[in-house]
């Protein structure tokens, strides 16, 4: 019997002042790509953090690898890049590969040194986004794109098992976007299992199999690819007659 | 005569290195993190630590210390409880300690200490206070060396870090306790008012030439050795005040380098 990746059940969360996630209920297996989409405020973020332990959830659970989050601390199974990745202070004096290399940390702990073993790992992680000529580069001076490509480097580094992405094409032109999502595309292929919020629908379309939208209420229904884009192009359909 | 003066030269070249390595390391986290207004918080804390030990009569460094690090462990404290508001812990602490300072300035029978204190005085430090500067000086580089990656981690993703698995919470906690110690040092030498210039200038400087983490914080020691022995120098053939000189120094290099930069 195999453990799902990350099980979530009747998750319900409320801000002091707002209530946000009402009943949800999903999972995760191994090696499923999944989108969670949603409109703005829907609580896509909230969820990411509820997940990661970052906030605790007003009722229900969730499981990560078969244990309960909070008591969940074998880091280096899974990494995030944060809506605001790249929101950093752009003056922000750090290479790409120092960057990169901080997402060691999970595999090697406190006070650990960086090996060449370590070197090589960043040098492998940055060579898979197809950022290795900017290893020397300042990271405030690339352009969002590129930014992103680092971040999911650094995320990639510590050979997690599963990967939270919030939003990670936001903000970027067509070219770029398209290329990150062929790139998670291509790491789902090769075995990753990938959560990530977007609001870009091919890459649901080519790349995801399985769709969480989160509605207004809180309410959330999970779907197949296929379900969701033949719902999407229904409700297309409907919109232009 | 002569030997006075070697001597004291030879104490002020040790203290200077030393604090012109250890106040640029703590800078770059305070600057990059943007809380430059630690530094004045708990320099001015320092101060209350002076006057209280210039009145209650224990020496001026160690009540410096401790005073600082009691101000450094009250903004945490206040941080985590609201945290959007860690402006106003600062701004707390730091008129807690001016007012600290001028209530006990009023009993410090001997005003040319405090003076010293407000703005650094080389001739001022004892044999006792070098070695307790070069005993909290190396504690700081070890414990800085130590957190290298924990501090780069926090200071440029604080969520990530936590992710990661740093405790994030322990080495806040132990580098605001790192800057209080620099901060009461340093106070000595350059004195209580531009202290935390000395924390900003070089990691500025450092910031318009240096092309990764690494670089920046050599060459912010770098700039910070610079200014403090030039500085030095200068003071020692005209009478005027080592801390003022230090900064200006410092904001001089500055200024050209952003000339030079804009040029380019
Ligand atoms: N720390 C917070 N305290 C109170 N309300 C919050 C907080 N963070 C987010 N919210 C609110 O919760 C809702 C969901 O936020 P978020 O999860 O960021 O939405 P999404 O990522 O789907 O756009 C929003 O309406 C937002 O205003
Ligand atoms: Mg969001």
């Amino acid at each position: 019997m195999s453990v799902a990746v990350l099980e979530v059940k009747n998750l319900s969360f409320s801000y002091p002042d707002k209530s946000i996630l009402h009943r949800l209920s999903f999972e995760v297996e191994k090696g499923d790509f999944l989108c969670i989409v949603g409109t703005n405020g829907t609580g896509k973020s909230t969820l990411l953090k509820l997940i990661l332990n970052r906030l605790s959830p007003t009722e229900g659970e969730i499981k990560l690898f078969g244990e309960l989050s909070y008591k969940f601390k074998d880091c280096k199974k899974i990494a995030y890049v944060s809506q605001k990745a790249t929101d950093f202070n752009a003056g922000f004096p750090a290479t790409v590969e120092e960057i990169v290399s901080l997402g060691l940390y999970s595999r090697r702990g406190l006070f650990k040194g960086y090996s060449r073993e370590d070197k090589a790992k960043v040098k492998d992680a940055l060579e898979r986004v197809g950022m290795y000529d900017y290893h020397n580069r300042l990271i405030g001076r690339l352009s969002g794109g590129q930014q992103q490509r680092v971040f999911i480097a650094k995320a990639l580094v510590s050979d997690p098992e599963i990967i939270f992405l919030d939003e990670p094409t936001v903000g970027i032109d067509v070219k770029a976007v398209d290329s990150i999502c062929c790139l998670l595309g291509e790491l789902n292929r090769a075995g990753l299992t990938i959560v990530m919020v977007t609001h870009d629908i091919s890459s649901i379309l080519y790349h995801s199999n399985k769709v969480l939208v989160l509605s207004e209420d809180g309410m959330g229904e999970i779907m197949s690819s296929e379900d969701f884009n033949s719902g999407t192009i229904f409700s297309h359909v409907h919109h232009t007659h | 005569m002569e030997i006075f003066q070697m001597e004291f030269m030879q104490r002020a070249f040790i203290v200077a290195v030393l604090i012109s390595v250890i106040t640029p390391m703590i800078g770059n986290v305070i600057v990059l993190k943007r809380l430059s207004a630690i530094g004045d918080a708990l320099s001015h804390s320092g101060l209350a630590g002076v006057t209280i030990g210039l009145c209650v009569g224990i020496n001026p460094v160690l009540s410096a210390v401790i005073v600082s690090v009691l101000a450094a462990l009250t903004i945490e404290y206040i941080r985590r409880g609201f945290s959007d508001y860690s402006e106003l812990a600062t701004a707390i602490v730091l008129s807690f300690g001016v007012g600290l300072a001028a209530v006990f300035s009023g009993f410090v029978k001997n005003a040319a200490t405090l003076n010293s204190f407000m703005f650094g005085s080389i001739v001022a430090i004892s044999d006792f206070e070098m070695w307790t500067v070069v005993l909290l000086s190396i504690t700081v580089i070890v414990a800085f060396m130590l957190m290298y990656r924990e501090l780069f981690y926090v200071t440029f993703d604080e969520e990530g870090a936590a992710l990661s698995g740093v405790p994030v919470k322990t080495v806040n906690l132990i580098f605001t306790v790192l800057t209080a110690i620099v901060v009461s040092v340093a106070s000595r030498t350059v004195g209580v008012l531009v202290i935390s210039s000395l924390m900003v200038v070089p990691v500025a400087c450092a910031m318009l030439v240096s092309k990764s983490y690494k670089q920046n914080i050599i060459f912010s020691v770098i700039f910070a050795f610079f200014f403090t022995v030039t500085g030095l120098i200068i003071t020692a053939f005209y009478d005027i005040k080592p801390g003022g000189t230090i900064v200006l120094i410092g904001i001089g290099v500055l200024l050209v380098l952003l000339l030079v930069r804009k040029r380019r």
